[in-house]
């Protein structure tokens, strides 16, 4: 069998992005539920923070298939 | 099923990143590639769409007018006027508009039957993009604030002092001013190329067990392969859309910070 190690490595590395971005999408869900009429603000919050989150796993992929 | 397509066993098409280097399209020795094609033709639509939407200007809009009104209203109130402030976000809305719909007309691109590659998985375009970006926002804060007063704003937090300062400066100046436009760019870049290798592999790797695996038990996985790409195509489409989005989000961002009075 064979394969390359970085892959593994990314599927680690995706834990984290995947961890932070439940974490960011949990809170707005609690903030919409308790605050339906702030949705608007934070959706632009959450989505910002999701692309930030996200970008861990973005870069990790790219190192992945570079390296 | 015919009995001599099962029998053949082929070499399974192995998707990677050379899935990405497509070949010239007039042939050896010429240099126009499919994105080229794509990144003028989908700005060219973009510019179709929002024009032929806007020519009208009716009371009581038309369809196309509706939805490119939709659209505009969306990048302007949503992107605009939220993030950078209803002060001065009037000059930026055009440059905003364009931004958005270029990128979601490209983005779209991957979903369109014949193109089918998304034009912004190849990274020199992105990096086009990004240096814009990054003319734009660090052009805007210099203009406003002066060079020195807008390296201020940018690399040194307010309320820290002291030695502190040493730490602080560099590492804001990295982030903020060295390291944005690469992030910006590989989001967008990665989002699209991952996305578009997902959807060769479910596509290619479906294929070579129904047809080019020469084993019966493996047709049912081929099969679930592509019920499974049918699901990740419409997660794409999601996808394709809120990177256009984020990536205009960020642009608004970075202008709104350029632009913001010291506290």
């Amino acid at each position: 069998m064979d394969g390359n190690l970085n892959m593994i490595g990314y599927g680690l590395a995706a834990i984290g992005p995947g961890i932070g971005i439940g974490l960011i999408f949990a809170a707005y869900i609690n903030g919409v539920a308790r605050q339906p009429e702030a949705q608007s603000r934070l959706q632009t919050i959450a989505i910002l923070g999701f692309a930030l989150a996200e970008a861990l796993a973005i870069i990790g992929i790219a190192l992945a298939f570079v390296l | 099923m015919s009995v001599n397509v099962l029998a053949a066993t082929e070499d399974p098409y192995i998707p990677g990143p050379s899935s990405f280097d497509l070949p010239p399209i007039f042939g050896e020795g010429t240099i126009v590639t499919k994105p080229m094609v794509q990144i003028v033709l989908f700005a060219v639509l973009a510019f179709a769409f929002l024009y032929f939407a806007s020519r009208k200007r009716a009371l009581v809009p038309g369809k196309l007018q509706y939805v490119g009104e939709a659209g505009y209203g969306f990048v302007r109130n949503s992107l605009g006027r939220d993030i950078i402030g209803s002060h001065d976000f009037q000059k930026f809305v055009p440059y905003l508009v364009s931004m958005f719909f270029l990128l979601l007309f490209n983005n779209w691109a991957a979903a369109i039957p014949f193109f089918q590659f998304p034009t912004f998985s190849r990274a020199g375009l992105v990096y086009g993009l990004a240096l814009i970006s990054w003319l734009v926002y660090n052009g805007v804060g210099i203009k406003k604030h002066g060079l020195g007063g807008y390296l201020k704003l940018q690399c040194m937090p307010s309320g820290v002092t002291g030695p502190i300062l040493l730490l602080i400066v560099p590492l804001e100046f990295f982030s903020n001013i060295v390291v944005r436009p690469v992030t910006l760019a590989l989001r967008l870049f990665c989002n699209m190329f991952a996305g578009h290798l997902l959807l060769i592999l479910f596509a290619m790797g479906g294929y070579w067990l129904i047809f080019q695996s020469g084993v019966l038990g493996y047709v049912p996985v081929g099969i679930l392969a592509w019920v499974l790409f049918t699901a990740i195509f419409f997660l794409e489409l999601l996808i394709q859309f809120l990177q256009a989005y984020v990536f205009t989000l960020l642009n608004a961002m970075y202008i709104a910070g350029a632009l913001a009075d010291e506290h």
